[in-house]
């Protein structure tokens, strides 16, 4: 019964809050740069401009054709919509020392962050990785999207564009 | 039960009051499963996994309330029953995690479930990987705490989870780090950047066992050190527990240790990074008695390169907690665009080289075998390297780009796997295998893209050779289809195929996924952790979401 009661009540609180639209309060949580220092999550910032979160993990392939797609053409969108791409290696001990020589091998322009533990993975409910979002000015997530297909970073790029 | 209840009001009253915002995810993953004469995958052989439900369903929500300095959230998670390969603890229905969470002035405070990692989790990690069933959640009481800039504290106490239910050691903890650059004005300009952490451990269990006289609290210590100038980076964390008898070391009184090492170097366009570790009777669980993956406190990594390709995945290296040592090197180039060699668009190169070995183990003395029981077990040279091997692999990847259209990656892998040592087969001896695979992905037209792969496996032990071909048709951004085979070859046993046929949708975080056909049986792991699945033939369906 007591089950029973309980859902009710975290279902019509849901319902509650579903009524307000876009997540407006960006998870805080702890990560870490490359070279191990702390930096919250809440503290990402771009001038006003859009910020793109992509998950990635130095062993997801099409992470890393996600995150290759998007630094090739990365220039130019910049230029056109002053975009910020942060890139979070969810990597833990088995490959976190690899994720700097990794993202820089591969010539990646982008800030790069390590999510050890998973913990704002799990704070932004992301399933499986790829898994990308985009934030406008006020960092209120407004697209995002799982997986990624060749072409995919087309439909964010339009995504962006409309901020 | 009072507790969640009262709990749960308690966050949706502040639902009702602040401005804050729900979200939330959700996976089910469906599975019917069909009679396969070729594999013997039926009803009557009962060995053969074939489960009487014939239609199993593993799912999960996550519910997530977020305001500015509070969150609380809960899982529901079900097995209807657990998919085949799942350990067998996942059957049934529940709310298996729960919290809230708030912070103030630099205190945070979580009640209830929660993950945690101190350092590189060797002398503590609860993490989850929902795809293979892992979760050592805590479930107690973690307080943060960072007194001024660069400072961090952490301190855990709880119970762990074991799949519905939970163990009865009791974990303790504490943690804290300090960015000796931030926290100490005089070195916030200094070139190199030094991050110093120590962690303290404890757990207690009731000593109820006739033979032995066993510790009831087990303690472990660690220390690590973090160092970065320029292009270098340099982490080392060393662990040390005291004497833990445990059904996994065999009831011996030995004090267990790790370290852990890792140096890079790194620049745009290149990469080089060498990691070492020796690890010493270092199974760390929160029940004595438990063992696969189960209760465990801390992490090892397994030091060796995870693969994505089907057939590299075959071989799969699972750390030996008793004791290991090994190194790994790992280099990754891209040969400039323009050149001789890069070609108009660069060519990347990723060469990967590691080894495990044993650790030196002697006995005691003449009367005392190692690893006997009661006994301090053995005494080990800390940089002697042991004689036998258990695994050892090199792998190079070549990726260029051909031209706007098409571009081709091929890979070449050669492994040695100890099947005697490493958990998984039943065959016994080293497996010599040699793999190569060719990638081709091009683009045929804006969105849509196609993608082959070759990959074929060269063994003479355990099942032989494999061959393997992969076609997948993507239109971004909301279809796949794919087709594969696999073939098995050169062995006594009879020759196998195992062809699959998938598709997807994919709309913003919502994905759809059918397939159809047959699983080699085989490990299969994601993260760290890997499980043993059997040879199966069905229809499986997975949906996942998040709002």
């Amino acid at each position: 019964m007591k089950k029973i009661i309980l859902f009710i009540a975290v279902v019509t609180s849901s319902l509650c809050t579903m009524a307000q639209d876009k997540m407006n309060t960006f998870p805080s949580v702890n990560l870490k740069t490359v070279e191990g220092k702390t930096i919250n999550s809440s503290t990402f910032e771009n001038d006003g401009n859009p910020i793109v979160i992509s998950f990635w993990a130095t062993w997801c392939k099409p992470c890393a054709k996600e995150l290759d797609a998007i630094s090739e053409i990365y220039d130019d969108w910049q230029d056109e919509t002053g975009v910020k791409v942060i890139a979070i290696s969810i990597d833990d001990a088995r490959n976190s020392a690899k994720v700097a020589p990794y993202a820089n091998g591969k010539d990646w322009p982008f800030d790069i962050y390590l999510d050890a533990n998973s913990d704002l993975k799990r704070a932004l409910n992301v399933n499986a990785i790829p898994h990308t979002f985009l934030l406008n000015a006020k960092k209120e997530i407004v697209w995002q999207h799982t997986s990624y297909f060749d072409g995919d970073e087309e439909e964010l790029f339009e995504e962006i564009k409309k901020l | 039960m009072n507790k969640i209840f009262s709990f749960l009001i308690l966050c949706s009253s502040f639902v009702y009051a602040q401005n804050g915002n729900l979200s939330g995810n959700f996976q089910s993953d469906f599975q019917l499963y069909l009679e396969d004469e070729a594999l013997g995958f039926n009803l009557e052989n009962p060995g053969s996994g074939f489960p009487n439900e014939r239609f199993l369903s593993n799912g999960f929500a996550n519910i997530m309330y977020n305001s500015t300095n509070f969150s609380a959230g809960m899982r529901y998670e079900s097995y209807q029953n657990g998919l085949l390969g799942y350990p067998s603890g996942y059957q049934g229905e529940g709310i298996t995690y729960r919290y809230a969470q708030f912070s103030n002035y630099g205190l945070d405070v979580t009640v209830g479930n929660f993950y945690e990692q101190f350092g590189s989790g060797m002398i503590l990690r609860a993490y989850e990987e929902r795809n293979l069933g892992y979760d050592n959640a805590f479930d107690g009481i973690r307080l943060k705490y960072s007194p001024s800039k660069g400072i961090y504290l952490k301190s855990v106490v709880g119970r762990q989870r074991l799949f519905f239910d939970k163990g009865t050691g009791i974990v303790r903890a504490v943690d804290g780090e300090i960015s000796l650059n931030e926290a100490l004005a005089g070195l916030s300009q200094a070139k190199t950047q030094i991050i110093l952490g120590a962690s303290f451990v404890s757990k207690f269990q009731s000593d109820l066992n006739p033979s032995y006289n066993l510790p009831e609290n087990v303690g472990s210590w660690a220390s690590r050190m973090n160092l970065n100038r320029g292009r270098w980076s340099l982490n080392s964390e060393y662990v040390h527990k005291y004497n833990d008898p445990s059904a996994v070391n065999n009831y011996i009184f030995k004090t267990g240790n790790a370290l852990l090492m890792s140096g890079s170097y790194s620049k745009r366009g290149f990469g080089f990074s060498l990691d070492a570790k020796r690890i010493d009777n270092m199974d760390y669980r929160s029940e004595r008695d438990q063992n696969l993956q189960n209760l465990m406190i801390n992490y090892l990594p397994s030091l060796t390169k995870q693969h994505a390709y089907a057939l590299a995945t075959i071989y799969p290296y699972g750390t030996i907690t008793t004791g290991e040592m090994g190194l790994q090197a790992e280099l990754n180039y891209k040969i400039k665009k323009g050149s001789k060699l890069g070609g108009k668009y660069g060519t990347g190169i990723l060469a990967n080289f590691s080894n495990v070995y044993a650790i030196d183990k002697q006995q005691l003395n003449d009367s005392t075998q190692i690893d006997e029981s009661g006994t301090l077990g053995y005494t080990s040279e800390f940089f002697k390297v042991g004689e036998e091997k258990y695994f050892q692999e090199f792998s190079l990847e070549i990726s260029r780009k051909i031209n706007k259209k098409l571009k081709l990656i091929g890979t070449y892998i050669n492994t040695e796997y100890n099947s005697s040592v490493i958990v998984g087969y039943k065959w016994n001896g080293m497996i010599y295998s040699e793999i190569v695979v060719l990638e081709a992905q091009y683009k045929i037209k804006a969105k849509h893209s196609i993608r082959t792969e070759l990959q074929h496996l060269k063994t003479k032990q355990h099942e032989g050779n494999w061959v393997m071909g992969l076609v997948e048709y993507t239109i971004s951004p909301h279809y796949f289809f794919a087709v594969q085979n696999l073939y098995n070859y050169g062995n006594k046993y009879e020759k196998l195929t195992y062809p699959t046929l998938s598709a997807g949708y994919n709309k913003g975080t919502s994905r759809f996924a059918l397939s159809y056909g047959k699983q080699r049986a085989g490990i299969f792991c994601v993260g760290g952790v890997c499980r043993n699945v059997p040879a199966s033939n069905g229809l499986s369906l997975n949906i996942t979401s998040s709002f």
